[in-house]
């Protein structure tokens, strides 16, 4: 019973972390259509301009800088970058994020050295909130929690209630008529794109003294995201964050639970789940729990 | 994911095209992980070794030649190391250094074995500065590889023989990567505490994959729940980070026995979550140096920084053996320099120790230690860090860390 509390506990805050990382992703590609494979560089970048700014001015004011400057330079890299790409098709966009990915970890080994920087969680928020049986749950996790779902309830919120986002789901789906209506197109992708980008930078401010800041962490949490936009459908909002507490608390019970198959343990394989479930989903269902297209 | 860097690759090509050039030279490959995850450790190796051959060639080089490494950079995998194998020893090359990963090191010894015995002009010896599989030593040992670091086997005795005193140590758990080196820790813990604290219960053995775990607070739920006081793992670079971390996020209040815990970014990370509960067994302890064997670290230290720890030892001692085979061999030839390093025994800055000419395994005093605040302002603090060090626990002597071996060598005729 302990364990299943405790258990429960971490797979949901793992998977709204999951899901900090992959809304960024996920509403770029619902907006734009750009599958963008440089997304877990600007969570990487959100890191160490967090660790860069919080050793300056402080852990909050980084928490709003550090996404502003990573939101910048995604929008930057459409206007400058993306944008041409985009004359030459899916495959070209795809192509130049890719390599985007490789120039970024690049920069950031050049400026910050191969080893991990010591980002750590600010004095306020460390220590435990409170004790379930034995084992303390830290306020870090709970802050991060709290700023996972206030972000899933402020991108709906802004996508189906305001202004802006009437214009952003209007150039989505008829640019030409939107562009007509004498809405600039163009620069709403830049925003868009700028914003998904800030959001992956929001999720390095929190998750980068969370777990380790080094070069390596836009590789290891990649792919995974990729995983949670897929099994959510790509494009949907609600879909990456189920897909996300999915993913989060089955790989932890997996990791829990003592049960082995002709000899091999499920804890062992726990964190390769997601991609057998990312497998068996483009099998089974390919467009994903709550997508509209094919992926 | 393979990650490329276009950068290093140039910047390696261009050494590798200068040390051509020179052809006077010796020189010495390096093949171990310079980009991907774990290129912060693999970056840290060549520092060291650069360093190492630096001291060397300021004395006059070897027999009026100079040491030049070619650093290679083999991305931790066991394809690109044959690739980048072959490329040194199309380049003449007949010293390689690796260390990182033992599926790298047991992938290199096959190879170095079936090209010295078909090329004996192109022969090379490999000098294995970290890779700690027991069996390079035992069923797989080489003529052609010679190991500087304790294997795990070794340091496993040492721990072990630490904790037979420890009666706070009842149950135990292990955790460790899921690769031949985790394994072995595991298999070798188990044997050991068997025979001597039989009074112990392994509460769990756990295996997970290799630089992959972000997050280990699962894992850490599963130690808590199964009530262990100790935990023995084989984890190094962000695996150990990352593990004791959300050990302290938890709260759990078992003490680590490590291998890697002062390897590079991993104290910093510890923090005070660390202090007093992370344990180490280690062959490098610098702080219980005599005055006039500091200078080397010093002189490191001018070079990388104050809070820079040269703590691969073996490195500074593979290139030292290398150095004085050369001279005693009167030859840069490998057969013949590989003869000259056999049965070596010389004093390193930590005591005596001896390249074991039955195996090619060196012997030498190891070391267990307690992270620890430098309250005490003890000369030398944790890579890394200004104000945390190891504190030494107990020593034990080579002869004390020697195990048998169950290794037939097979010379060159």
């Amino acid at each position: 019973m302990e364990l299943f509390v405790t258990s429960l506990l971490n797979g949901v805050t793992y998977g709204l972390l999951l899901f900090m990382l992959s809304s960024g992703l996920t509403l770029i590609f619902s907006m734009m259509g750009v599958l963008n494979f440089a997304h877990a560089s600007f969570y990487m970048l959100g890191a160490y301009f967090g660790y860069a700014i919080s050793t300056k001015v402080g852990f909050y004011p980084a928490l709003v800088l550090a996404p502003l400057a990573v939101g910048s330079i995604g929008a930057l890299v459409e206007r400058y970058g993306l944008r041409r790409a985009h004359a030459t098709g899916h495959v070209s966009e795809l192509l130049f994020t890719f390599g985007l990915a490789f120039v970024i970890a690049e920069a950031v080994r050049l400026v910050w050295g191969s080893t991990p920087v010591p980002y750590k969680v600010p004095v306020s928020l460390d220590g435990p909130l409170f004790t379930l049986y034995d084992a303390t749950f830290p306020t870090y996790k709970a802050f991060m929690m709290l700023v996972s779902v206030g972000m899933l309830v402020a991108l709906y919120a802004g996508l189906t209630r305001t202004r802006v986002g009437l214009v952003i789901r209007a150039a989505l789906t008829r640019p030409d008529m939107a562009e007509a209506l004498g809405h600039d197109v163009p620069r709403v992708f830049m925003l868009v794109f700028g914003g998904g980008a800030a959001l992956a930078g929001l999720a390095g401010v929190i998750g980068g003294n969370a777990f380790v800041t080094d070069p390596g962490m836009a590789e290891s949490l990649g792919t995974i995201v990729f995983v949670v936009v897929v099994v959510g459908g790509l494009g949907s909002l609600t879909g990456a964050f189920v897909a996300s507490l999915f993913i989060g608390i089955v790989q932890t019970f997996a990791v829990a639970v003592d049960y082995s198959w002709h000899g091999m343990s499920i804890s062992r394989v726990a964190p390769v789940i997601p991609y057998f479930i990312m497998v068996a989903m483009l099998i089974v269902r390919p467009r994903g729990l709550m997508g509209t297209r094919e992926t | 994911m393979i990650v490329r860097s276009p950068m290093r690759a140039a910047c390696c090509a261009l050494v590798t095209l200068f040390a051509t050039a020179a052809s006077a030279d010796i020189k010495i490959a390096y093949i171990d992980p310079l980009s991907g995850p774990m290129a912060a450790t693999g970056e840290h190796g060549l520092h060291e070794l650069e360093f190492a051959a630096e001291q060397v060639n300021a004395k006059g080089g070897v027999l009026g030649q100079k040491l030049v490494i070619v650093p290679l950079d083999n991305k931790l995998s066991t394809q690109e190391s044959q690739i980048q194998l072959q490329a040194a020893i199309d380049q003449g090359v007949h010293y390689i250094v690796q260390g990182n990963g033992s599926s790298v090191a047991g992938v290199l010894i096959d190879a170095i074995n079936k090209n010295n015995e078909r090329n004996p002009d192109k022969a090379v010896v490999f000098l294995n500065y970290a890779a700690v599989d027991p069996d390079f030593t035992n069923d797989k040992c080489s003529f052609w590889h010679f190991r500087f670091d304790a294997n795990s086997d070794m340091k496993m005795e040492a721990l072990t023989s630490y904790m037979k005193e420890q009666k706070k140590v009842q149950k135990v758990y292990l955790l460790n990567q899921d690769y031949s080196f985790g394994h072995q820790v595991a298999r070798a813990a188990k044997e050991m505490l068997a025979a001597k604290r039989p009074d112990v219960t392994i509460v769990g053995d756990e295996l997970h994959p290799l630089a992959k775990v972000r997050d280990f607070a699962p894992y850490v739920a599963k130690i808590q729940a199964s009530g262990a006081d100790t935990v023995i793992t084989g984890n190094w670079g962000s695996d150990l980070q990352l593990l004791v971390k959300a050990a302290k996020d938890a709260n759990l209040k078992a003490d680590f026995y490590t291998y890697y815990a002062g390897v590079v970014g991993t104290p910093p990370a510890l923090g005070d979550s660390g202090v007093d509960r992370v344990k180490v067994v280690t062959y490098w302890n610098p702080n219980s140096l005599a005055a006039n064997r500091t200078a080397y670290i010093d002189a490191y230290k001018k070079k990388y920084g104050a809070m820079a720890d040269p703590y691969t030892g073996s490195m500074h001692n593979a290139i030292d053996l290398l150095a004085a085979s050369m001279t005693k061999a009167n030859s840069t030839d490998p057969a013949k320099v590989a003869k000259a390093m056999e049965g070596a025994k010389w004093d390193n800055a930590f005591g005596a120790v001896e390249m074991r000419a039955t195996d090619h395994q060196l012997i030498q005093p190891l070391f267990v230690l307690t992270f620890a605040k430098n309250d005490a302002k003890a000369r030398y603090t944790a890579d890394g860090t200004g104000d945390y060090t190891f504190k030494q626990d107990v020593r034990f002597e080579g002869p004390a860390t020697a195990r048998p071996t169950t290794c037939k060598m097979q010379r060159p005729s």
